[in-house]
């Protein structure tokens, strides 16, 4: 109880430094840690009280396992500034806990309900954010109008948790960011090549994220390497002097 | 033993005397259905009555007819399910000792091996005796009936007993060991009519039953227990004071002494409890164990041994009746509120929560409706309670109107007083998941909310488990894992891979082409050879690969490129990084 207080006050004192507070609501921002990112948001990170809305931005699996993982970035750094539980609320399980632990999510955080409907994933949803005793709420859906996004605006101001909306890709050439959304931030996600290893293997995972829409900003668009173990986001190296590689090549050729 | 006898020894039921049915208009001149009899011809004429009498008279006694066939209609039938005659009721019924044609033993297992548990009259006759090895016991016997011994169920018919002795005997009661029961008849013997006829009462009633009773009535617990066991007759009363003269007499093994106490006094000679009295205290406690002298001295009322009485659970209900029947959804509302605090108050006092909460609602038409909650963890929150009624009062049909509502806590735990949280510190509170748990659950359902539990397996897909939602399970290893996985693992087509262990060049999934650029693996898995013969060799390669694009895919080979038994080679993508 005292660790979990303790971390809450570090929390707290750490937003405070962000300068989170004078911009946003009353519950603080949840930076991203990347000078990049949190400048040219609004709020300077997340707003802890506010909707998110994530979507692949093709219709393929891959990208959607990488909104999925940004989404689980976000609870599981939430997770950890509260030691709170996350509620994941979806209609086909399809996660991968391992998989989910390896983002920094673990499994004694997590509290699952697979419901029947959209209708009910979004009403669980609004449950969680009224209750006020999680860390973050996340839920995927296919379809969600503006009047539903407006209520979990209102139901995550009213509890001050952050709601993530997955977004899922119903029809393909029907992106599900088109639709009309009180989102405080929109994110558009798609997998990008990974840096080259000198060895055999794949690299740490690199995703084009896009901000589509946010409020009191414009959106922009960068490329990040994906979460590590704790659901932190990295600002790729910047390339090496390519004269060098050049040079290596030529005498290589030589 | 004799729970497993009482259906056989239950005499077979009588078949019940076919009565006769009326369902004969017979010679009668108006069919069935006339509104008025006069009566049948042949029964008015004068001397046809007679002559049937005689007629029927001249049938063999079983083929008589009744009085009502004859023509009474008059005469009340006889009512198939009338009550017995008390002189049949009376009947002692035939219970005591069963013989069975066939022995019949009960085996209980102790480690990895069956020994006896229990044997019947006719097992026992034969030295079949309980700690006895079955296989020996079939060596002996090879006619025999060997039934698996149930202790719960035993230790639930000696509680259900404890239960009613509490009712009905004497308020202190309570089990002792696996067979017995303690009743402490101090201040109660004489509303029984004393201490031998609640005895002989008590033997009566276990035999009605069929059950055999040993009673035994001493002046200390140890005592009662020993002579109830080890001593000659079925009831034992035992003066006040006489106890060391009762008992002493019996084997050493009366006392309830633990097994090396008993090898031990066998060893130095003690076949008799008389033998252990006059010994010095202090070598008998070195011999036999300080346990030992205390149970001695429990026996003989030097040292106190109460009994521990069983305190009957009993569930508690809440209930209101209703001056004028209600219907509307805030009328229930209230009385549900009520109903809550009046449980609240009976949960407090009990130092229990709630887990399980059923209302009853009785309508004005005589039916009833339940309307049941559960809870997730042990709650005395009446507005969260109220809550949760609230979700699934439109369930509730009021029909004409409700008249009687009342709430039962069918489950309940035990809570203990909880601290209010943050008030004094200034912070705010932070909610209880459990509760939120219990609201989701109401909404969408108990089975719908889980978390996700680690299985000891390396097979990717039994990893996980699904886990009650207030769990706190532990975490997987570190293998990289996917963080979606497909239900079924999809083939590949068209897969451009070197043997045996290089991850593919490309492959074909879904009608696309990906061409590989990057590959780790192979992490090798298994199969798990216990659970079915068809894993006993099977291999599985998996890699993880990423294309032109940037897509990660998890993908696997069965078989390990060398040994054909280990699989036939073909690829399936199983699951997808981000």
């Amino acid at each position: 109880m005292m660790s979990a207080t303790a971390r809450r006050h570090e929390a707290e004192a750490l937003l405070r430094e962000s300068g989170g507070d004078s911009r946003a609501g009353a519950a603080g921002v949840l930076p991203f840690g990347i000078a990049a990112v949190d400048d040219r948001l609004a709020a300077g990170g997340l707003a802890l009280d506010g909707l998110h809305e994530v979507s692949p931005a093709t219709p393929t699996l891959s990208d959607d396992a990488a909104a999925t993982l940004f989404a689980v970035g976000i609870a599981a750094r939430a997770a950890a500034a509260q030691g709170r539980r996350v509620l994941w609320a979806l209609t086909r399980f399809d996660l991968y806990a391992p998989g989910l632990e390896q983002a920094g999510l673990d499994p004694a955080t997590l509290l699952f309900v697979e419901a029947r409907e959209d209708k009910d994933v979004l009403a669980v949803m609004e449950d969680g954010l009224r209750h006020g005793g999680l860390a973050a709420v996340v839920g995927e859906v296919k379809r969600a109008d503006m009047v539903a996004t407006r209520r979990l605006q209102l139901a995550a101001m009213t509890g001050g948790i952050p709601a993530l909306l997955s977004r899922r890709w119903r029809k393909a050439g029907v992106c599900p960011l088109g639709e009309l959304s009180a989102a405080m931030t929109r994110w558009r996600i798609v997998c990008a090549p990974s840096a080259r290893l000198p060895a055999q293997g794949v690299g740490r995972p690199r995703w084009t994220v896009e901000l589509a829409r946010q409020r009191g900003g414009p959106g922009f668009t960068l490329e990040l390497e994906a979460c590590d173990a704790t659901g932190r986001l990295a600002l790729p190296a910047a390339p090496r002097d390519r004269a060098v590689a050049a040079a290596g090549a030529a005498a290589r050729a030589a | 033993m004799r729970r497993l006898e009482r259906p056989r020894a239950l005499p077979d039921a009588p078949a019940l005397p076919l009565l006769p049915v009326d369902d004969d208009p017979g010679a009668c001149s108006v069919p069935r259905g006339g509104g008025w009899r006069p009566g049948a011809r042949w029964a008015q004429a004068e001397g046809a009555r007679a002559a049937i009498a005689e007629e029927a008279a001249a049938l063999p006694l079983h083929q008589q007819p009744t009085m009502r066939e004859l023509g009474r209609r008059s005469e009340a039938a006889e009512h198939p399910f009338k009550r017995a005659p008390v002189a049949v009721a009376r009947q002692p019924v035939p219970a005591a000792p069963v013989v069975h044609a066939v022995p019949l033993i009960l085996a209980e297992a102790i480690g990895q091996r069956q020994l006896i548990a229990a044997a019947c009259p006719a097992a026992l006759a034969l030295g079949l005796v309980p700690g006895m090895a079955i296989t020996q016991a079939r060596a002996l016997v090879p006619d025999l009936d060997i039934r698996p011994a149930d202790p719960a169920a035993d230790g639930a018919v000696l509680d259900g007993l404890t239960l009613h002795a509490m009712r009905y005997w004497t308020p202190t009661a309570a089990p002792s060991g696996a067979d017995g029961l303690w009743l402490d008849l101090t201040g109660a013997a004489h509303l029984h009519g004393g201490e031998a006829r609640f005895c002989a009462g008590l033997v009566r009633f276990c035999r009605r039953f069929g059950y055999t009773a040993r009673v035994a009535v001493a002046g200390t617990p140890g005592a009662a227990h020993a002579l109830a066991r080890y001593g000659r007759e079925a009831v034992t009363l035992v003066p006040a004071g006489g106890e060391a003269q009762a008992i002493s007499a019996l084997p050493p093994a009366a006392l309830r002494l633990t097994s090396d106490a008993i090898t031990a006094a066998q060893r130095f000679g003690f076949d008799r409890i008389a033998d252990l009295l006059p010994l010095p205290r202090g070598p008998l406690a070195r011999r036999l164990g300080l346990a030992s002298v205390t149970r001695l001295d429990a026996a003989l009322g030097r040292v106190a041994e109460p009994i521990v009485p069983v305190v009957p659970e009993e569930t508690p209900v809440a209930k209101r009746r209703l001056l004028e029947p209600i219907g509307t959804a805030e009328a229930i509302e209230q009385v549900i509120a009520d109903l809550l605090a009046d449980m609240m108050l009976l949960l407090q006092a009990r130092g229990r929560g709630v887990r399980t909460l059923v209302l009853l609602l009785e309508r004005i038409d005589g039916s009833e409706q339940r309307l049941a909650i559960g809870t997730a963890r042990a709650t005395r929150d009446a507005a969260h309670l109220a809550r949760l009624f609230h979700l699934r009062i439109e369930r509730i049909e009021p029909g004409d109107g409700i008249e009687t509502m009342r709430l039962a806590a069918t489950r309940t735990d035990p809570l203990g007083a909880t601290a209010v949280a943050g008030d004094l510190t200034g912070e705010a509170a932070v909610p209880d998941v459990a509760t939120l748990v219990d609201q989701i659950a109401g909404r969408v359902g108990e089975a719908a909310l889980f978390t996700a539990a680690p299985v000891e397996s390396d097979v990717p897909e039994r990893a996980v488990r699904r886990a009650p939602p207030l769990a706190a399970p532990t975490g997987w290893p570190a293998w990289r894992r996917p963080v979606r996985l497909l239900g079924r693992p999809e083939p590949l087509t068209g897969v451009l891979a070197l043997l045996p262990d290089a991850p593919p060049r490309r492959f074909t999934w879904r009608g696309q082409v990906h061409a590989v650029v990057a590959g780790d693996g192979p992490e090798r898995i298994h199969g798990e050879w216990w659970r079915r013969d068809g894993e006993v060799w099977a291999v599985r390669d998996y890699f993880r690969v990423e294309d032109e694009s940037g897509a990660r895919f998890w993908l696997f080979r069965r078989g390990d490129g060398v040994e054909p038994a280990t699989g036939d080679l073909s690829w399936y993508l199983h699951g997808l990084f981000g």
